[in-house]
């Protein structure tokens, strides 16, 4: 087995995953494509991991994974809060910021 | 190599290389995995059902989990089943109920402007793709035993046990952060 085809596997997921944060407006969508870029990473890490022989790919996978696991927990408390606060969940409708 | 190809092949000593045939089925799931995760995965940041794309993200953790095992590590695999489809997913789906979600499609979830989002998606394939082919042309992946779940407790309880410790805080400050966001006052 090729090292690179691990390795296109994890580029086409983080450019599939790129095109959805980029194109998609509902907020929990959001969130998803940067879970398919998450994962994209850890196919990368845990490819690594086994092409040297080390443990420390598998090990780094395991910490993105509870990463991941906070930033949907935070990021969906955002989402939550734009709710309520605008009753919509649209990106693109979330722009106070913009002078 | 791998646990799934050391069966599938036939019993190997460990850290001996596959037998022909189970390098071949070891090929043969791993693309059978990836095209499932590539064509979820597709269907995810198109479909216009936000449901659906919750499900379509199902299957793109588990068949990437299925790359995990053909890699050998069986750890990863089984903690990603655990973390991101148990309950990463309960999670996503929990704020598709919250947010109100329309059932059935919804027209207005992509962008009109989605085309440049493509183009850039298809900007960093191009360089992604280039590079990885440069840099790693036809490198064989190493015949080696699989990494079981000791040696990675092992490594994690002893050198990395300070980045372990450190991300039971953020995971706590994040624990505490949802709630206090989130909280109704």
């Amino acid at each position: 087995m090729f090292l690179n085809q691990f390795l296109f596997l994890a580029a086409a997921l983080f450019c599939i995953g790129i095109y959805g944060v980029l194109a998609r407006r509902n907020g929990v969508l959001v969130l998803m494509s940067i879970e398919l870029i998450l994962n994209s990473v850890n196919i990368n890490l845990v490819a690594f991991g086994a092409y040297h022989g080390h443990i420390a790919g598998q090990v780094f996978a395991l910490f993105v994974i509870a990463v991941a696991a906070a930033e949907v927990g935070v990021g969906l408390a955002i989402v939550l809060l734009i709710y309520r606060n605008r009753r919509s969940i649209d990106v693109a409708e979330a722009n106070l910021l913009k002078g | 190599m791998n646990a799934l190809a050391s069966i599938a092949g036939g019993v190997m000593a460990q850290g001996q290389p596959l037998t022909e045939g189970g390098e071949w089925i070891a090929n043969v799931f791993f693309y059978v995995m990836a095209a499932v995760a590539i064509a979820a995965a597709l269907k995810l940041v198109t479909t216009a059902n936000v449901v659906h794309a919750a499900l379509y993200l199902l299957v793109v953790l588990s068949a990437v989990a299925g790359t995990y095992i053909v890699l050998g590590a069986e750890f990863a695999a089984v903690t990603q089943i655990l973390v991101y489809l148990g309950a990463i997913m309960v999670l996503l789906l929990f704020g598709v109920m919250l947010t109100r979600a329309k059932l059935g499609a919804d027209e207005d979830l992509d962008h009109p402007q989605r085309w440049i989002g493509a183009l850039v998606a298809i900007a960093m394939a191009a360089v992604m793709g280039y590079s990885t082919w440069e840099a790693f042309g036809d490198e064989k992946l190493v015949d080696h035993a699989p990494q079981n779940t000791q040696q990675v407790a092992d490594e994690i309880f002893s050198t990395y046990i300070v980045p372990f410790e450190a991300l039971s805080v953020l995971l706590l400050a994040a624990l505490i952060g949802a709630v206090v966001v989130a909280r109704r006052d």
